[in-house]
């Protein structure tokens, strides 16, 4: 018995992954816009660091290579949060968009299965996005990786998707309330992470009253402790990085199932209000 | 009356009660839709509108029955198939479907049901058969056996298994429909809801669908509510007829109980149609022989209350 609604809920699973790549595979154009477009974005922030010297003026040697990798480091996260982010969004966007929002809410599978399909793919978009994105900034600039600790570094983004799921989910209940809006509310949730979590610059030049923010942010840790992993080569058990594990542990633990939770009271008020029946 | 029972859960197979006799049952069930107020300033002076969609419904749909619910465009049928979906929370009342209440118990509920809709909801990027695969996993079933049985249920509505790889979107409505079609007979549901599911279906494919629908009723035992705006439709494949109107029911029988109403009510020396039945049931205003009288015929009776009654809406 346990054993079949295991199969059931994997199966379920199984089909929002399968989904999303079929359509990833038919939107293939817009997968390539989206692709360049990150590109540009992280190869255009990252000549601001190679051209750090000439725009300062500065008369010392400038140490270029930290400041590209805080760059790159930056650049990659935001590509990587962002791809997710909208993966886990997309959970809503994209069944208004299509008209099928009913017929997913109205299968026999739990809004946890659904969402966890959903995400796993986002994570798995994501990672691609941002591997193809590195694979080019290593082609345009001579960047010295060779005290980077890998093993650290990957632990600290796979640890941090599961906060960005958490954001992501909380996030997606914005479309499901507010059908014509909702979508360009969970961008706003976007931009507010990317303006505190430290993406570009370390997160004391933020004005007083913004910083308590970026203390929520899972993206801030993601980032210190990407940097750490990347430029200092910190292992795993080093205490710069434990420093940066333990919040991103805290925010997964209360993220996800205060998101689960307001999703389904969100989805509930949807059910009271009739606002799952218009399209976007 | 209905017995309450206990909750399977996920992790237990869901059999319906073979003893059980009602497949749906609705109490009193009432539906309002309200549109707030403007609260921000430069939006005031719109006021809260109110919709009573679904007013005091009761029905009781017993099992392997084909009903079927007719009314005019926002009459309330859509609403009414919605809260038995469990897409709508009724404000009040109750439903239950093979003794579970839609809303307590919505998870078994879901097991049991599934419904078209007037618009094929689709990924229209997608191809029929990676939909359909998409909606037959949902639903537990292994991606062999939905193969099969997809190509067999569009082979059988028409559809060759060269369009089974082609994008939906370029298909046409009446093709998309019948994809939609598919997809809630692939999983043989207990009870289905179709909503409006021929309309846009040329006449072949009507008939198609309609010897689907009485089918599953044979084969998989399937109780079935139907809502149309096809008359004939209705009355060919429906064992009862219910005539909804401003969210209430106002008639219930068989076609031929519905036909001697009418009969009675206007004095006709002859059988009434199908049509008179509707437009009788569903008139603004019960038309008397003065009204006839006064506007010169039935029909121009009915469409000058018709219009007092948009005016007044």
């Amino acid at each position: 018995m346990l054993l079949t609604a295991l199969i059931h809920r994997g199966r379920a699973t199984y089909a929002f992954f399968e989904r999303n790549w079929n359509l990833t595979k038919r939107y293939w154009a817009w997968e390539i816009v989206w692709l360049l477009y990150n590109i540009v974005n992280a190869l255009s922030v990252t000549f601001i660091g190679a051209a750090a010297e000439q725009i300062t003026g500065a008369k010392v040697k400038f140490d270029t290579n930290s400041l590209l990798l805080v760059l790159v480091i930056g650049t990659s996260v935001w590509s990587y949060l962002s791809v997710t982010f909208d993966g886990v969004t997309d959970i809503i966007n994209m069944e208004r968009w299509e008209g099928t929002i009913e017929y997913t809410f109205m299968a026999p599978i739990s809004r946890f299965t659904h969402m966890v399909g959903s995400c796993l793919y986002a994570v798995a978009h994501g990672l691609l996005f941002t591997f193809i994105q590195l694979l080019v900034i290593a082609a345009f600039f001579h960047i010295d990786l060779s005290h980077a600790n890998y093993l650290s570094a990957i632990f600290l983004l796979m640890l941090g998707s599961i906060s960005f799921i958490g954001f992501g989910i909380g996030a997606a209940i914005l479309p499901l309330l507010y059908t014509e809006k909702g979508m360009q509310m969970s961008f706003i949730v976007k931009a507010v992470l990317l303006l505190v979590s430290g993406v570009y610059y370390p997160i004391s030049v933020l004005p007083g009253w913004m910083q308590p923010l970026a203390h929520i942010s899972p993206a801030t840790y993601v980032l210190e402790g990407l940097r750490e992993a990347v430029m200092q080569g910190r292992p795993l058990w080093s205490p710069e990085i434990w420093s940066c594990t333990w919040p991103l542990i805290l925010t997964g633990l209360i993220s996800v199932p205060a998101s689960v939770y307001a999703f389904s009271l969100a989805e509930r008020y949807a059910k009271r209000a009739g606002k799952l029946k218009r399209n976007g | 009356m209905a017995v309450e029972r206990p909750l399977p859960t996920i992790a237990t197979p869901l059999v319906v009660d073979q003893q059980e006799q009602d497949a749906v049952v609705v109490e009193e069930v009432t539906k309002v839709f309200k549109q707030s107020g403007a609260w921000l300033p430069w939006r005031r002076g719109r006021k809260e509108r109110v919709v009573r969609a679904v007013d005091r419904v009761s029905l009781r749909v017993k099992r392997r029955e084909i009903i079927g619910v007719l009314g005019s465009n926002g009459s309330g049928k859509s609403t009414l198939i919605r809260i038995l979906s469990t897409l709508l929370i009724p404000d009040s009342g109750r439903v239950r479907i093979f003794g579970y209440d839609v809303v307590r118990d919505e998870a078994v509920v879901r097991r049991l049901i599934n419904r078209v809709s007037v618009e094929a909801s689709f990924f229209k990027k997608l191809s029929p058969m990676e939909n359909l695969i998409y909606a037959a996993r949902l639903y537990n079933l292994p991606g062999r056996e939905a193969r099969e049985r997809i190509e067999s249920i569009l082979g059988r509505l028409g559809i060759s298994a060269a369009r089974l790889k082609q994008p939906l979107e370029d298909m046409s409505r009446g093709m998309q429909q019948k994809v939609a079609i598919a997809r809630a007979f692939l999983t043989a549901p207990v009870l289905l809801l179709l909503d409006e599911p021929t309309t846009g279906l040329d006449p072949r494919s009507k008939l198609d669908v309609q010897t689907f629908i009485r089918e599953l009723r044979e084969v998989h035992d399937a109780t079935i509510i139907l809502t149309t705006h096809d008359l004939e439709e209705a009355e060919a494949l429906c064992d009862r007829i219910a005539i909804i109107d401003q969210g209430r029911i106002v008639a219930l029988g068989t076609v031929a109980e519905l036909k001697q109403e009418v009969v009675r009510q206007l004095g006709l020396s002859s059988s009434a149609s199908m049509h008179q039945v509707f437009m009788h049931f569903t008139a603004a205003h019960h038309i008397t022989e003065e009204d006839i009288h006064r506007y010169g015929s039935w029909e121009k009776a009915f469409e000058a209350f018709e219009a007092m009654r948009e005016e007044e809406e």
